[in-house]
Parts: structure tokens; C-alpha cells; sequence
């Protein structure tokens, strides 16, 4: 371990693989390490005995769960968004070769007491139970103005500044009706809560385009997801690092963020063993996330809580789907932030066969978090178990510039991954000087295909 | 007999086979691949970087397997190998080097964790690689130690210790140099079933009949039925409606293997 290195990763969390497999193929000399004997950290996927280690401790899976192997159970309950940012960095990296992905087979919004398909287009929007005769008229037209609407050709904005109008404005514009406008909102441009409603409208209708064109992609759900599980991804991203000469280390405990008299990074201790780099990227917990004293570098934002549900039954009112998102937006059940349910199945290689993991989470807006999961776990059924944890949101209180140690943010309540990507865009401009932009994203060469 | 099919066009599909590689540092795992998927040698090969996933045609009989070989990137250095890597596996080859004694106790303790992560059936090839420092007649056609040492540096440079014969020089006696005797890993892969060669991927000794022997060994039915593991297969027949690639817009309908 005396050799320098360019940049030390701790942790192999999503964020930090994708940064360690980009950075390796920019020629930079890597070392990643982790403190687990596993890949993925909060992204891991884990089997039934690492789950039974992290929830209950000294506890053996019962029998009758089946396989340890079948099991793979994501801790952060996320989906891919179809043309989302995540699609396209496993495309241009080629790491898609490494893993199969499925279609999530549908998405559905709880609206006044049940849950309906969420419509995406004119057509299902014409079919959906949500909207009465008159309500899918107005509908029709709001989605065709957003799927009409050319930037250019000012005969397509009907008087709208999508840069200047609220969303407010738009949804009043085509006379859409509270609840209409919720699942919209929640279900479709996926926001938490309300707030984006008295914001310009445009981020909105980006949002609502991108489901829309993701949805349309492969059919059934604008969500794709990776066969054995979510830590697929971060394994992929580590495989891709280590091919351009990334070193691992899985079990090696973090002692010590080693900085000089100025406080900038020199180093990582192990041990007795120091190594050097020229710079640091890790995820909260390497960086003192809920201990007290010393250097503060990241702060607590808030907190979520997740519930993840063992069932031996598919979720009820969803057709039987073998997997599926279902929004509880905020208002339905009077809150300030939607409830989510992320459920998969053995069709996904997750668990064994008949068996469904639903993950229920959501912000935490008081002191009892167990409890505000209670619209979501409502919907699931009976309840086979379930292994609750509260996680803090942490986020890094400087940009690195200075001392050369760069903090990833935790990951947070959003349905899918593109927050991951922003931050992995962010943290990529700050740690090499050059907008994620310029990256060369075009396909490895690294093939070396004889047919 | 098997061969390399590159040239010939054959009406069947090509059965998918993945293939992973196992073995101490700088045995020789990817000088294996090399010469197999090439035919080439590279003396003094680097540490492998960028290419890590190989394919190669091997024409058995009425069939055709594709391997899809997995190099292991250098992740078994510090036992950093992913679940990923040994996931849906239908062959392995567990690389030693004939003159480290210490190789093959590390192919033994890989042999265990391939038992314990990879599928039931999964087909396993043990090869004690860099049998021609160990033969007279191309130890002595070799122009002194550096020639001999250049199947060495693989997958890990920093990791490379020297290898005997760069100091030994002993030409005469090339088969002292041997640490491993055959009847010993033999002895060890008839015991834990496995296939066994030695191999030299710089002269190419025994490196088809690898590949050719795994070939003959693979349950093919079980890949083309879906069950046996190979759950790419069993995927693809089971929901191909769900399945998505992501490199082309279109759903996927037909077969991954397809090619």
C-alpha cells in the first residue's frame, strides 16, 4: 500500500463506482475501498443472511423463506427511469453487458382510497378511471399542449412562458382539477411534495416528458429495473473501474481521513498503513455522518424511513403485477410528503419464487416515522414480515475545492435515480475541473470481439 | 474435434457460455485467453487493463458454444471479486503456475469459493500454466531467462514476484524448476472433479483442448431448456416480453443468444 494514488473512493455505494469507473477510464490511477465484505453499501442488494445480520442481529432466516442465494433485497428502493440519465451512462459505458434489466410491470397512484393505473398518454388518459368524462377532455388537451410544445414555434405555447408561469398557471390554464393535477404531479413528474407547483413551469414539463417518453419506450411502466437486484449496478460500475486499472479493497476498515496543517487531504489510514492520494470522493459515513466532534463535513438534511415487506402475494388491485410503484401523494393522506411503494419479485431474481418484496418509504415528518408508513403498508395485504430502518439524509458541507475532499450525498426519497446522476455530475466537475458534459460518454473501446 | 470456428458459417446458433477465469496473480490467466481467443503471446504482457470481456466461438461436433470469457481485472488481488462475476457461470478455469507451489493452493481455495458462489453445475478446468519452463526441449529453445519469464506478468504487475526461472537460468535442468508435480494436481482434480491440463500459453500447449474438453462437458440441454442455472436462457424463455435492452430502443423479443 505505498504507492500514490490519484484519487481514493471510499465506499462502493452507486455514486462512488460510477465516479471510481469514470475517473479510471479518464487514465486516473484509482483505489476504492469499502468497509464491508460487500459491493454497494446503502445500494447494496443483500441475501438473506446479510439482511438478518444488519435488522436481527444473532437471528437465523427462517426455513421457509426458501434459498439464501434467491434472495437479493435493495435497502434504498429505487427504480431506472427508462430515458432517464442513469439509462444513458450504462449505455455509453458499456456496462450493460454485465447485467440483464426487466421492465417494472406497472405504476400506480392511490387516489381517494384506491389505486389506479397511472395514464401517460391522451389515449390512457381517455380510458383512465381517475378523471370524470368532462375532467379527460381537459386532460387530453394539457397533454397534448406539453407534447406539442416547440421552444421555436411560439403558435404552440397558447400564451404560456414555461419559463415565467407557474405550474399553476398551466394547470389552470386547461381548468385541471385538484386531483388531476395530483397525479400529475406526484405520479408522473414525481415530486415529493408541493412546493413546485408555485415554481416556473418548465422543470415540471421536462419532468412529465420524461415519463412520458420513457413510459412509451418499452410499454408497460416508464421503469426498467436490473435482474438479482439494484447492487447489480454498483458491482457493474466497479467492474468497469477495476478493467481500466482500478484497485479494490472490499473489508478494510477506514481509520482515518488524514489532512496536513491546512486541513487539505493527504491520505487514508488503515491500520498502521497510511495511503496517499491527491484527493478523496467517499460517501457520508467515511466522513463522520451521525458522530459528534471534530471537522463537521456533512450535515443531516433530514430523514426516511423505509419499511421493506416480505410478501407471499402480489400487491392487491395491481393486476397481479409481478412488480410495481405505487404514489400516495401527499394530500391523499394529508401530508407533506408522498408515501411510495417499490414492490419486485423472483421474476427479478429477488427472492424466491412466490415471493414479492414491497419497500414502503417516505420523508420523516415526526417523531413516530413507523407510523406515517401506515397508508402504504395498508395497500400490501398481509404482511409476511418486515424490517424497518430510519436513515439520515447527509450532505456535504463544503465542495472540496479547498481541501480536496469530496463528499457524496446520501441517497434520498426520490423513486429512481436521476438525483444520483446529479450529484455524480457535480461531484465529477468539482474533483476533475471539467463539466460532466465533456466527458467523453461515447462507447469503450475496451471490446475486443472476435466472431 | 473441436476448433476455433472463425471462418466457417455454421446454420446453428452459437450456445452462450460464460466463462470465468480464476488464479493467483501473474499465473498466466489472461495469456490463456489471449491465446486462445488470438492465438497470440505477448511476452511481458501488462497488467490487464480495458479488455476484460472476450468472446470466442468453439465448433463442437453439430453445435457451436460462444464463450463469453470473463477476465477477473485484477478484483481477486485483495478477494474484491464481485457476486456479479461468478453469477450464471457455466464454466471456470482455475489457472496455477507448475513452478509456485503456493498457485496451487490458492486454485484450490478458489475451486471452494467457485463451489460455494457459482451454479451447482458449473463445468471447472484446473490448469497448471507455464509447463514450457518446465520442459527441456522449449526451456532450452528459449534464448535464456527473460524469453522464459515472459509468460509471466499477468493480471498484476506490482504483484509479479519474480519468477524462478529468471533466476535459475539453469536451462539443463528445466524440469527442476518444477514446484508442482502432475501426478499431484491430478491427483487433486480427479478427487474434486475437475477437468485438469497443463498448459504453456506461450507455446499454446493444451490451451484449445481447455476450452474444447469444457465444451464437451457443458450440459447443454440444460442451457437450451433454461434450467440448470443458466438463467440468461431461462430469462429470456420465461418473460422475453419484459426483458429490455437497452442499446436499441426496440423490446427485446428474441433470443439473448442470438447473435
Amino acid at each position: 500500500m505505498d504507492e500514490e494514488y490519484d484519487v481514493i473512493v471510499l465506499g462502493t455505494g452507486l455514486t462512488e463506482c460510477i465516479l471510481s469507473g469514470l475517473l479510471s477510464r479518464e487514465g486516473k490511477k484509482v483505489l476504492h475501498m469499502d468497509r464491508n465484505d460487500y459491493y454497494g453499501g446503502e445500494s447494496a442488494s443483500l441475501n438473506l443472511t446479510q439482511l438478518y445480520r444488519k435488522f436481527r442481529q444473532g437471528k437465523e432466516p427462517p426455513a421457509e423463506l426458501g434459498r439464501d442465494r434467491d434472495y437479493n433485497i435493495d435497502l434504498v428502493p429505487k427504480f431506472i427511469i427508462a430515458s432517464g440519465e442513469l439509462t444513458k451512462i450504462l449505455v455509453h459505458t458499456d456496462v450493460t453487458r454485465y447485467m440483464e434489466f426487466k421492465q417494472i410491470a406497472g405504476s400506480f397512484v392511490f387516489r381517494d382510497g384506491k389505486i389506479s393505473k397511472v395514464p401517460s398518454t391522451e389515449m390512457e388518459a381517455v380510458k383512465s378511471p381517475l378523471m370524470g368524462l368532462f375532467e379527460k377532455r381537459r386532460a387530453k388537451n394539457f397533454f397534448s399542449f406539453l407534447q406539442n410544445w416547440k421552444d421555436e414555434d411560439s403558435t404552440t405555447h397558447q400564451g404560456i412562458d414555461l419559463d415565467k408561469d407557474s405550474m399553476k398557471t398551466v394547470y389552470e390554464k386547461f381548468g385541471l382539477e385538484s386531483g388531476t393535477q395530483d397525479f400529475i404531479g406526484h405520479a408522473m413528474a414525481l415530486y415529493l411534495d408541493d412546493d413546485y407547483i408555485t415554481k416556473p413551469a418548465r422543470p415540471a414539463y421536462e419532468r412529465i416528458l420524461l415519463y412520458s417518453k420513457s413510459m412509451a419506450r418499452y410499454g408497460k411502466s416508464p421503469y426498467i429495473y436490473p435482474l438479482y437486484g439494484l447492487g447489480e449496478l454498483p458491482q457493474s460500475f466497479a467492474r468497469l473501474s477495476a478493467i481500466y486499472g482500478g484497485t479494490y479493497m472490499l473489508d478494510k476498515p477506514i481509520h482515518e481521513i488524514v489532512t496536513d496543517d491546512n486541513g487539505k487531504f493527504v491520505g487514508v489510514r488503515s491500520g498502521d498503513e497510511t495511503v496517499k492520494a491527491k484527493q478523496v470522493i467517499g460517501d457520508p459515513s467515511y466522513f463522520g455522518a451521525g458522530e459528534e466532534g471534530g471537522k463537521v463535513r456533512v450535515v443531516e438534511e433530514g430523514k426516511v424511513v423505509r419499511a421493506i415487506c416480505v410478501l407471499k402475494h402480489p400487491i392487491p388491485g395491481t393486476e397481479d403485477a409481478d412488480s410495481c410503484q405505487i404514489v400516495i401523494p401527499q394530500k391523499q393522506v394529508n401530508r407533506k410528503n408522498d408515501i411510495y411503494i417499490a414492490a419486485v419479485s423472483s421474476t427479478h431474481n429477488v427472492a424466491a419464487k412466490d415471493v414479492w418484496i414491497a419497500i414502503v418509504s417516505t420523508i420523516v415528518e415526526t417523531s413516530v416515522p413507523e407510523r406515517e408508513l401506515a397508508p402504504g403498508l395498508q395497500l400490501l395485504g398481509t404482511i409476511h414480515d418486515k424490517f424497518v430502518s430510519i436513515s439520515s439524509l447527509y450532505t456535504p458541507t463544503a465542495d472540496g475545492k479547498s481541501d480536496n475532499i469530496f463528499v457524496t450525498r446520501s441517497y434520498d426519497a426520490t423513486s429512481h435515480f436521476e438525483t444520483v446522476v446529479d450529484d455524480v455530475q457535480d461531484v465529477w466537475q468539482r474533483v476533475t475541473g471539467k463539466p460532466f458534459s465533456e466527458l467523453e460518454l461515447k462507447k469503450a473501446d475496451m471490446d475486443n470481439v472476435q466472431e | 474435434m473441436a476448433d476455433n470456428a472463425e471462418t466457417s458459417a455454421v446454420p446453428d446458433k452459437p450456445i452462450q457460455v460464460k466463462l470465468v477465469l480464476l488464479g493467483e496473480a501473474a499465473v498466466g490467466k489472461s495469456s490463456i485467453v489471449l491465446r486462445f481467443v488470438s492465438n497470440e503471446f505477448q511476452a511481458n504482457k501488462e497488467p490487464t487493463i480495458g479488455a476484460a470481456f472476450l468472446t470466442q466461438k468453439c465448433r463442437l461436433e453439430d453445435r457451436v458454444l460462444r464463450y463469453e470469457i470473463w477476465d477477473t481485472a485484477g478484483q481477486e488481488r485483495f478477494h474484491s471479486l464481485a457476486p456479479m462475476y461468478y453469477r450464471n457461470a457455466q464454466a471456470a478455469v482455475v489457472v496455477y503456475d507448475v513452478t509456485k507451489a503456493t498457485s496451487l493452493e490458492k486454485a484450490k481455495s478458489w475451486v471452494k469459493e467457485l463451489q460455494r458462489q457459482a451454479n451447482p453445475n458449473i463445468v471447472i478446468a484446473l490448469a497448471g500454466n507455464k509447463v514450457d519452463l518446465v520442459t527441456a526441449s522449449s526451456a532450452a529453445g528459449a534464448s535464456g531467462a527473460a524469453a522464459s519469464n515472459g509468460d509471466d506478468d499477468e493480471d498484476e504487475a506490482d504483484d509479479a514476484t519474480a519468477t524462478p526461472g529468471e533466476d535459475a537460468g539453469e536451462a539443463e535442468n528445466p524440469e527442476g524448476l518444477r514446484q508442482v508435480p502432475k501426478d499431484e494436481a491430478q491427483a487433486y482434480a480427479t478427487e474434486a472433479g475437475l477437468l485438469f491440463f497443463e498448459t504453456s500459453a506461450k507455446t499454446g500447449e493444451g490451451i484449445v483442448e481447455i476450452f474444447t474438453e469444457i465444451a464437451k462437458k457443458i450440459p447443454i440441454d440444460h442451457i437450451l431448456n433454461g434450467r440448470g442455472g443458466a438463467s440468461r436462457s431461462a430469462a429470456a424463455g420465461a418473460a422475453a416480453a419484459d426483458a429490455v435492452n437497452l442499446q436499441n430502443n426496440a423490446p427485446k423479443g428474441k433470443s439473448p443468444c442470438s447473435c
